[in-house]
């Protein structure tokens, strides 16, 4: 890439996305809430890749993990968001302070 | 210069979405700013020069994973009751925390001399990636097969409604 856009460049970008997506992890009550900042940081992680892969001289390498990242993603996206659903039809609620019985 | 302003422009959607997903208070425009972090993601790696992965990550994140998230925040009535912050770990905690861990990675980042190759011109990746996956990679190809379809049927088997008679 030209124009004076490093490695350097990619991989800020991509730290700057997974604090803010640890960030949303930490501080949500709500389940969906923390699915969403997972998503944010498995998008950061998949640009590490992707930007290791483009500047490592063009091996397929990196972006096959990447797409196995997306592959994996959606399936903990659907296993997770059922488990809301299963989760709000006993309790009434989402929010993760609220299912508590199995704290000991 | 073009390729600095483009970059530039799609890292600012992208930072932004995903700063919206972070702090804002209600969680379905958390939910929808979900769409421009994903689709600066799509822009970021369309730059890096991942058509294949780039089209996948539209179908999959975009047509599938945020559409399955918008159901769901849709299907949960009074799911803007749920309070924003945790009772756990306050806003102030966590943000020392993953300013912390953005940190010690951005010292990483800056202090390492990394190997850089000559910069490759973007060909079209798919011929070679479909190779890839039925070359070296068949075997997690297959194992991802059976991943997904777990996930398909225990997705079925948690979210289903019990009938006891």
């Amino acid at each position: 890439m030209g124009g004076g856009i490093t490695l350097n460049h990619f991989l800020v970008l991509s730290l700057i996305i997974f604090s803010l997506g640890l960030f949303t992890v930490l501080t949500r009550r709500n389940a969906i809430g923390i699915l969403t900042g997972i998503e944010l940081i498995l998008n950061s992680a998949n640009i590490n890749y992707l930007a290791f892969a483009f500047y490592g001289g063009g091996q397929y390498d990196g972006q096959i993990f990447a797409i196995f990242v997306i592959m994996l993603a959606a399936a903990e996206a659907v296993i997770g968001l059922a488990v809301v659903l299963a989760i709000y039809q006993n309790f009434k609620t989402i929010d993760v302070d609220a299912t508590e019985t199995l704290r000991g | 210069m073009l390729a600095q302003v483009i970059f530039y422009a799609v890292a600012a959607l992208t930072v932004g979405s995903a700063a919206i997903v972070a702090f804002s208070r209600n969680i379905v425009y958390s939910t929808f700013a979900l769409l421009g972090a994903f689709m600066g993601a799509v822009g970021i790696y369309i730059l890096l020069a991942a058509d294949f992965v780039a089209m996948v990550q539209l179908l999959v994140y975009v047509g599938g994973i945020l559409v399955l998230t918008i159901f769901a925040v849709m299907l949960t009535a009074g799911i803007a009751d749920v309070k924003v912050s945790n009772r756990a770990v306050g806003s102030v905690p966590a943000m020392v925390v993953a300013g912390g861990a953005g940190a010690v990675m951005l010292y990483a980042v800056v202090r390492t001399q990394w190997h850089q190759a000559a910069a490759v011109t973007p060909a079209p990746t798919t011929y070679a990636i479909g190779n890839a996956f039925l070359g070296d990679y068949v075997l997690p190809f297959e194992v991802a097969s059976l991943v997904l379809l777990a996930a398909l049927i225990g997705a079925i088997v948690i979210s289903r409604h019990e009938v006891r008679e």
